[in-house]
């Protein structure tokens, strides 16, 4: 039970990382590469990884259980694959309307990254709460748990910018993150049933 | 056989180039670190270079004989104004990528009906070019600071229209990659006029080349690949670019020739050899492709340009 809620945290900081690397491919062609790019995607990951902390601390408190633990990763799935689907219609709305790509970069990315962001954010403390038996141990249980899901951002951030994007093409990454959130979602109700 | 005689002919090349560049009279006149990249304004042997790195040659941006400053020092360059054979009165230019402005500015004094947009993403190289270069902006050559991927996409929206567009973003060492993909290119040939020439120049001394090739015929068909093997330089052009290969008039040596003729004297203060360049581009437009043709086009879903680059 343990290791499986590690593995999951494991894979939510990797899809959050990945994510957010492919990013700035998604942006270029309708906002460049000027740095502001980048500060705009940051800006919004961050933003949206805060405000899912608060709010998946306040789930914690009513009723914790591994099947809502496991709706957490379906719902970040749903919300991230209409990336796919509408990034290029939502972007070139935007670029229409907004002339700055400092602006414009930073309103595409609210669009296209708040909702699943929001939502993976609230794995980690929803975690920690799975986790904490006792309140003397709930700092270690805090400290191994954000070393997992830190070490699956490094490790998604590594493998997107060096193996993803020479293998597949942006929307085939984007595809996979969404099956692995699923399938762990589906383990975890499997493994909330027995 | 004949790739280890290329590859030592770049040995030398290089090598002369480092005695040169580090000879004692070499001296940094500015430095800085831009948001983009570190910026070095070098002065060695009356030669002074614009680089973005210290120690690497090959991220040498622009370089001016101080003692001859019309004179191009680099044959990439001078090879871009073969362009001027396809499109001898461009009357809209636009150019990707400032650099020390040894292009805009020369285009300026031989074509001169011609407005000149250059489009640089950093403020810092734009002003280092005018503080150290040379570079003059006028009411028909400005520098515009922009991403060229959102420059174009704002372009065609207000119905600009190009005779001729030379990319010039590229370097030995980074790419950006949103400027080579299909879709740039498309972006970039839906803003040239009927008749308009497109040229890239670029590096033929990595595994992208292969890729680079493909992504440029999957766009125009055919191009004349004009290639520079002791530098490594090589400059992609495509007459009639806004055509299907197909539709394209065949070039012929005689209206080159003529044309060579034409332009000769404009030309001479930069030292280009024209005539050579027109017989070089006639010959090109009857190569075959050199390159792997089933090698993946780059679009914006799949653009690992730099990764192929280092290999």
């Amino acid at each position: 039970m343990a290791l499986l809620i590690h593995i999951l945290a494991f894979c939510g900081g990797f899809v959050i990382m990945s994510m957010e690397l492919l990013g700035g491919r998604i942006l270029a062609p309708y906002f460049g590469s000027g740095v502001y790019v980048g500060g705009s995607i940051i800006t919004v990951f961050m933003l949206s990884l805060s405000l899912g902390y608060l709010l998946g601390g306040r789930l914690s408190v009513n009723n914790p259980s591994l099947t809502r633990f496991a709706g957490i990763f379906a719902l970040g799935a749903i919300l991230l694959y209409p990336l796919i689907l509408f990034a290029e219609p939502i972007m070139e709305f935007i670029f229409l309307r907004i002339e700055d790509p400092r602006y414009g970069s930073l309103v595409a990315s609210a669009f296209l990254f708040i909702l699943p962001t929001v939502i993976l954010g609230m794995i980690s403390p929803y975690s920690v709460r799975l986790l904490v038996t006792k309140v003397e141990e709930s700092g270690k249980v805090a400290g191994t748990l954000y070393f997992v899901s830190t070490l699956g951002s490094a490790i998604g951030t590594l493998m997107t910018s060096f193996y993803f994007i020479l293998w597949f093409e942006v929307n085939t990454v984007l595809t996979l993150l969404t099956l692995v959130l699923l399938v762990v979602a589906a383990v975890a109700v499997v493994a909330a049933r027995r | 056989m004949n790739q280890i005689r290329q590859l030592s002919v770049q040995w030398i090349w290089g090598l002369l180039f480092m005695l040169l560049a580090s000879s004692a009279e070499a001296k940094i006149l500015h430095e800085e670190r831009s948001v983009y990249t570190r910026i070095i304004v070098q002065d060695s042997n009356r030669l002074r270079c614009l680089k973005f790195t210290l120690k690497r040659d090959d991220s040498t941006q622009t370089c001016i004989n101080l003692n001859h400053p019309k004179q191009l020092v680099f044959s990439y360059t001078k090879m871009s104004l073969a362009s001027l054979l396809l499109q001898p009165n461009p009357r809209r230019v636009l150019i990707i990528g400032l650099g020390g402005g040894t292009l805009p500015m020369a285009l300026r004094d031989i074509a001169a009906e011609a407005t000149i947009d250059t489009v640089e993403i950093d403020a810092a190289v734009v002003r280092v070019a005018k503080n150290y270069f040379g570079y003059v902006e006028d009411e028909k050559n400005r520098a515009i600071t922009q991403d060229a991927r959102v420059y174009g996409k704002r372009a065609a929206l207000r119905g600009l229209e190009y005779d001729l567009i030379i990319l010039d973003a590229f370097n030995g060492e980074y790419i950006p990659e949103h400027l080579m993909t299909v879709e740039f290119l498309q972006e970039m040939q839906a803003l040239l006029s009927d008749g308009g020439v497109l040229v890239a120049n670029t590096f033929a001394n990595s595994e992208l080349y292969d890729y680079e090739s493909a992504t440029y015929a999957a766009v125009f068909g055919e191009f004349l690949n004009f290639r520079s093997p002791a530098t490594g330089n090589r400059i992609i052009i495509v007459p009639q670019a806004r055509l299907t290969a197909d539709q394209r008039s065949e070039l012929s040596a005689e209206a080159m020739q003529a044309r060579a003729e034409q332009l000769q004297t404009a030309l001479e203060p930069y030292d280009v050899p024209i005539t050579a360049y027109a017989k070089k581009l006639v010959w090109l437009s009857k190569r075959q492709p050199d390159w792997d043709i089933d090698a993946y086009p780059l679009t914006d879903q799949f653009s690992p340009a730099n990764v192929l680059n280092s290999r």
